[in-house]
């Protein structure tokens, strides 16, 4: 075993003495990236200087460094997929994307992987692609540092800012996507982290997990999309250090998690959601250390949820804390600081002594009547309110925090 | 100079002035006069405009009152209760008197405002004075702005005799300046020497008008109060 | 006119008035540490306590000067004057107890848009009480009932319209009732006001199911501009009709 990784390393290290460089100059003889592509051997760098190239779809086979000086211009002049890559440990870099083919049959990239390993795309610029980068059965990729930028106006005419498929170990880290479908999207793919992106401003979810299992996103962005982030169907995924803000919307979530299990959510920031966090079949799930800011709904919790674990978060200033559509609790809800919190604290231990119940009365009026929102605020419903937390009649028995902080943790 | 013909007024069913016909001419001291509840005040109210009659009219110089309010700058009136702005003092209600009648071109006459001693307490709140200086400060502002007409419900009610006394003094001296003066009254024989001519009414029904030189005639009495008496018990109804 | 300004500034219920709206904004302000708290708890007194202050001042002041008003009738003026100098004189007093009770803390702990639209909100709530004051008063002759309509009037604004919207709300729950809701939030002047601040305070919120009509109706300039005129006809209406009936009072 160890003889054969030898052999490898030493086969590697003879192509890479053995690489060469060949430039591309619109004023020399190699005058496009084909024709680069068709002289070049494994290992051999491409260098591309500044410039427009229309090379009507590049396919890349061979497993070469494609590499951009300031930014040369690869236009797909909206009919072509800008470049194909079809062989294993290829690194695309510094190229400036444009104008890929839109089309509602087949998925048109402005740099698709297929079917490779360790393919790296980084410090590119994308814009005005119909999907961005797109991985069909890549693994061990790395697709870091670029920008993506779309300008669609609707849903069916735009694809996904970085989209993989069936893929696995995938690292996507520190890329900017906006104005696409989905910013992130991920069908089947397991053991990949998302780090340190931002995604803002396109049409439906920053981020749109699908069937994908064991994946981690840290420290990410998630700005200003229509219906912020969809996790669904999938287990195991760790969501930490995010921020999530400005999903405003009739079905817009900061996180939106369906049929979801054995996951965690922590550290994360939730600012000025329509709902933070919406759970709808979800199962053994901690939220754990979040902060939950000026959010419609800080929580919205579906009775089909079994084993929610909320504790150590802070709720602040949201219009309702937790919604939910049931009687049946079977939540766990702990130790978190709640701004709304009236009770007392004789004892002096931090805790809360009377239990605090996270959804008031007119979180169950709304979630029956919508319409009853604009009756928010109003005399009445303070009343309402008031009565609800003497004599609990319409909300949940069982939802409630039984030991809330009295001061909020520092997050 | 104030011509009344047929005014009625009603109060929901109750009619308190009933077809009330009267003329009132100027250098004439008129008391009205009638039991409680004859609609003497009502009527006084309705030379004001501060009711409005359901049928008549009441010219005043020939004009009609009605949608009329310049008029009112020939009017002082003193209320029967005068009762002011709690946190004004004297002098700021009598400037803010001035201000209204900016339009006033009769001067103004301060005699009753010193002979009441006014000026002694012209910082005086309006909350903390008695009945009486609030009377006082009511015949002031009737008089304070030289009116053709004034007019006076229940003057004397609340003052001391002192004070009464100087009251009745101007008011004689008002009428000798050929100013037309309306008086209500129940204590008739205050009005003695002041009045030239009665109007009773009863009802809200004009029961006479006459001169007191007539009536002191007809009646052989002098005194207002016998005068008045004997015209009741004989059913001496003049038309 | 600026005597009754004069009147009702040196009135120790005003005063009262302004200070006990500057302490509890303060203490609001000053017990929360975050400040959306206490936003919420002026919220309530904007919407509750500054219409019933006002209505029931204001009502209670007219009554206390009806001689005083008997006695600027027999003056030369006219009536339309001495009803809108009154309303004027109301209007600016408590509107300046306002200012300086809430209007301060407001632009101190909440210098956003959120704290500008209270500020206008409660302001207009202020002019539109006093002209629904000054209706109920020239309605009525006496004054223990016209205190009663005031405060029957208060409860059913602030209560009672909501009670029954609610209760709509509920009977056709299944009909869509985002746009007529809106017409009928424009019935209450307490409602109104109260969802011009909720659009700048619980957006997120809002924007959940039937938000999005109500953003898009009051969101924009627009909408924005009509709730503000139609504030301004709930202060025009009632004193409109309250001088015309006060044209034709007996007093």
């Amino acid at each position: 075993m160890r003889a054969i990784l030898l052999y490898i390393l030493l086969l590697l290290m003879a192509k890479m003495v053995d690489a060469r460089n060949i430039t591309v100059h619109q004023q020399s003889a190699i005058r496009t990236i084909r024709q680069a592509l068709a002289l070049a051997k494994d290992g051999d760098t491409i260098r591309v200087t500044a410039g427009v190239y229309r090379e009507k779809g590049l396919v890349i086979k061979k497993s070469i460094v494609l590499t951009g000086i300031n930014y040369p211009v690869i236009d797909g002049e909206y009919r072509y997929e800008v470049i194909a890559v079809r062989a294993d440990a290829v690194t695309i870099e510094g190229m400036k994307v444009i104008n890929s083919g839109i089309s509602s049959m087949d998925d048109f990239a402005g740099i698709k992987i297929y079917n490779s390993s360790h393919v790296i795309i980084r410090n590119n610029v994308l814009s005005n692609t119909f999907f961005g980068i797109y991985s069909q059965l890549g693994n061990n990729c790395v697709i870091e540092n670029n920008q993506l930028t779309s300008f669609s106006k609707n849903e069916q005419q735009s694809g996904n800012g970085i989209h993989c498929w069936k893929s696995d170990s995938m690292q996507i880290t520190n890329n900017r996507i906006s104005g696409h479908r989905d910013g992130i999207y991920f069908e089947f793919v397991t053991h990949s982290i998302i780090s340190r992106n931002i995604a803002e401003k396109n049409l439906r979810y920053g981020l749109h997990f699908m069937f994908s299992s064991n994946d981690s996103y840290l420290n990410n962005q998630f700005r200003n999309n229509g219906a912020g982030v969809a996790v669904m169907f999938s287990h195991h995924v760790t969501m930490l250090n995010n921020l999530f803000t400005q999903s405003w919307g009739d079905a817009a979530y900061g996180i939106l998690l369906k049929e979801i299990s054995d996951s965690r959510i922590e550290s994360n920031q939730f600012v000025e959601n329509t709902v933070a966090i919406f759970l709808e079949g979800a199962n053994r799930i901690k939220v754990q250390k979040n902060r939950f800011q000026s959010n419609g709904w800080a929580m919205k919790i579906q009775a089909s949820c079994m084993d929610i674990t909320v504790i150590g978060n802070n709720f602040l200033s949201n219009t309702f804390d937790v919604g939910t559509n049931g009687s049946l609790v079977l939540n766990t809800f702990s130790q978190n600081y709640w701004d709304k919190y009236e009770g007392y604290d004789l004892d002096k231990n931090n805790r809360g002594d009377i239990p605090y119940r996270p959804v008031s009365m007119y979180a169950v009026i709304v979630e029956r009547n919508p319409t009853a929102m604009i009756l928010f605020r109003s005399f009445m419903t303070s009343l309402f309110d008031k009565t609800e937390k003497l004599i609990p009649s319409l909300t949940p028995e069982n939802l409630k925090d039984a030991s809330p902080l009295m001061k909020p943790l520092k997050l | 100079m104030i011509i009344a013909t047929n005014v009625s007024k009603q109060f929901g069913k109750l009619k308190v002035l009933d077809n009330l016909s009267v003329t009132c001419n100027q250098g004439e001291c008129i008391a009205l006069i009638g039991p409680n509840g004859s609609g003497k005040t009502t009527f006084i109210k309705a030379i004001l405009g501060m009711v409005i009659c359901n049928s008549g009219f009441i010219t005043f110089n020939g004009k009609n009152i009605k949608n009329n309010w310049q008029y009112r700058e020939q009017i002082g009136y003193m209320p029967q209760i005068g009762r002011y702005p709690d946190n004004m003092s004297i002098g700021q209600l009598l400037t803010m008197m001035k201000d209204i009648r900016s339009g006033n071109e009769n001067g103004t006459d301060e005699e009753l405002f010193y002979a009441f001693g006014l000026d002694k307490i012209l910082d005086k709140r309006m909350r903390t004075l008695s009945g009486g200086t609030r009377q006082k400060v009511s015949a002031v502002l009737a008089f304070l702005f030289n009116p053709q007409v004034i007019i006076l419900d229940e003057p004397t009610a609340g003052l001391d005799p002192v004070a009464a006394e100087i009251l009745k003094a101007k008011i004689i001296k008002e009428k000798e300046n050929g100013k037309l003066i309306l008086i209500t009254s129940h204590i008739l024989s205050e009005l003695d020497d002041l009045v030239t001519q009665i109007i009773y009414i009863q009802d809200g029904k004009l029961c006479f008008q006459q001169s007191v030189d007539a009536l002191q005639k007809t009646t052989g009495q002098i005194r207002l109060s016998k005068v008045i008496a004997t015209i009741m018990t004989q059913n001496l109804l003049v038309p | 006119m600026k005597y009754v300004i004069i009147d009702i500034l040196r009135n120790k219920i005003v005063l009262a008035y302004t200070i006990f709206l500057l302490l509890l904004s303060f203490m609001l302000f000053g017990l929360e540490d975050n400040t959306t708290k206490g936003l919420l708890g002026l919220l309530n007194i904007l919407l509750i306590i500054v219409p019933m202050i006002c209505i029931v001042f204001s009502t209670i002041y007219i009554y206390n000067s009806a001689e005083f008003i008997e006695l600027l009738v027999s003056q030369p003026l006219t009536r339309s004057r001495i009803w809108l100098s009154l309303f004027a004189g109301m209007a600016f007093s408590l509107s300046l107890a306002f200012l300086i009770g809430a209007g301060i803390p407001l632009l101190i702990f909440v210098p956003d848009i959120t704290g500008i639209t209270m500020l206008f909100t409660g302001l207009l709530l202020s002019i539109i009480f006093i002209a629904i004051a000054l209706l109920a008063s020239v309605k009525t002759r006496d004054k223990a009932k016209g205190i009663g309509v005031a405060i029957l009037l208060w409860l059913y604004f602030s209560l009672l319209f909501d009670g029954i919207v609610l209760f709509l709300l509920f009977q056709f729950a299944d009909y869509p009732m985002e746009k007529p809701m809106i017409l009928i939030s424009t019935l209450n002047p307490i409602d109104l006001g109260r969802i011009l601040i909720l659009l700048k305070m619980d957006i997120a919120a809002l924007l959940g199911y039937t938000g999005a009509v109500f953003q898009q109706f009051f969101g924009t300039l627009w909408g924005q501009a009509t709730s503000f005129i139609i504030l301004l006809l709930w202060t025009l209406i009632p004193l409109w009709i309250s001088v015309r009936r006060f044209n034709h009072k007996d007093l």
